[in-house]
């Protein structure tokens, strides 16, 4: 019997191919967010008020993954931006190959954005590197607070969290500083974002948050140029 | 929930290896499976044995390391594990920690029968 070091991750097909997206999303510069959150937590409906108040002219595409249906694709496609709906067929999470074969016939380089809602879902998105940016996670009032603490994976890895619903706040039960309390302890130096996609309530800071991110992409991109 | 495409990639890996080794038999898969890597241990076990079973991969073994959660301070670099969801420096009460280890998904090791 022999013991051979093998020493490789156990997603590493993904974990190539994500790299490959990462690399082509640097070289021109676009920022890709990854949106991840329980079923129902409001993804598409913020996904509506953020192209809603992009101007005409802004670089945005959105990817968006569910098990079946085209749904979301045509609530979204409404604002006049490049939509592709991607139907895993039952998988639960979206890999970068999905996200690989779905930009093909867009040009890439040609976004400042783009905006990948994944499937819903708190515990197996978490897993898969889709060469982003950052992952983002919606935690809503209508929910426990104790999420964090329940699904810390994917609060551990997110760059921000949106708190989402906040106008349900004097009707819920929901303690919302407990909940930001909670996503803290699992994720110290994780942001916060409260908000509402029904009175607009923080949209303001979201979407300064987004322009925040192009434009530290955008400055990377040309250091990397000029170095 | 995705714990059985998780034990099928383990399983391409393990045909890789076997592939590059004609005529042994793997006979074990060493992993490190970190504490906030999102895949569930029992599961991931037992996806990977309904996947062996009955193919000529029998009898293969999948051991399972659990590899904690670690955090770094910001403030005096102190390295700690950490439980209960407490994230505060043990050494200098610092709240600003970062995670340094623990969402491993990495294949470590394979026996093989040669």
């Amino acid at each position: 019997m022999n013991r051979v070091e093998v020493e490789k991750k156990v997603l590493s097909e993904n974990q190539l191919l994500a790299e490959h997206l990462r690399e082509r999303y640097r070289e021109s510069g676009v920022c890709c967010v990854n949106l991840i959150s329980s079923p129902g937590s409001g993804k598409t409906l913020l996904l509506e008020r953020t192209l809603e108040r992009m101007a005409p002219t802004a670089r945005v595409a959105v990817l968006t993954g569910d098990l079946q249906t085209e749904n979301d694709a045509q609530r979204l496609a409404r604002f006049g931006f490049p939509v592709k709906q991607i139907i895993t067929g039952g998988t639960c999470h979206l890999d970068a190959r999905m996200i690989g074969r779905h930009l093909e016939g867009w040009d890439v380089a040609s976004l400042d954005l783009l905006i990948v809602e994944n499937v819903g879902n708190l515990v197996c998105p978490s897993s898969y590197d889709l060469g982003e940016d950052c992952k983002i996670v919606l935690l809503s009032t209508t929910e426990g607070e104790d999420k964090p603490l329940k699904y810390p994976s994917i609060f551990a890895k997110a760059a921000l969290m949106l708190l989402t619903k906040v106008d349900l706040l004097p009707y819920v039960p929901f303690r919302a500083e407990l909940a930001r309390e909670n996503a803290r302890r699992v994720h110290p130096q994780i942001e916060i974002i409260d908000v509402s996609s029904t009175t607009g309530e923080g949209l303001e800071q979201w979407m300064a948050w987004l322009e925040r991110r192009q434009q530290a992409k955008k400055a990377g991109q040309a250091a990397a140029t000029r170095s | 929930m995705h714990e059985l495409g998780v034990a099928a990639s383990i399983l391409d890996c393990v045909h890789a290896e076997a592939k590059r080794r004609p005529g042994s038999h793997i006979s074990k898969v060493g992993i490190r499976l970190g504490e906030i890597s999102g895949v569930d241990a029992d599961s991931l076990q037992f996806g990977f044995e309904c996947l062996v079973k009955e193919t000529d991969l029998e009898p293969l073994v999948l051991e399972i390391e659990a590899v904690p959660r670690m955090q770094r301070c910001s403030q005096c670099s102190h390295e700690f594990r950490m439980t209960g969801y407490d994230p505060q420096c043990p050494q200098c009460g610092e709240f600003m920690t970062q995670c340094i280890s623990g969402d491993q998904l990495d294949i470590s090791y394979m026996e093989v029968d040669e």
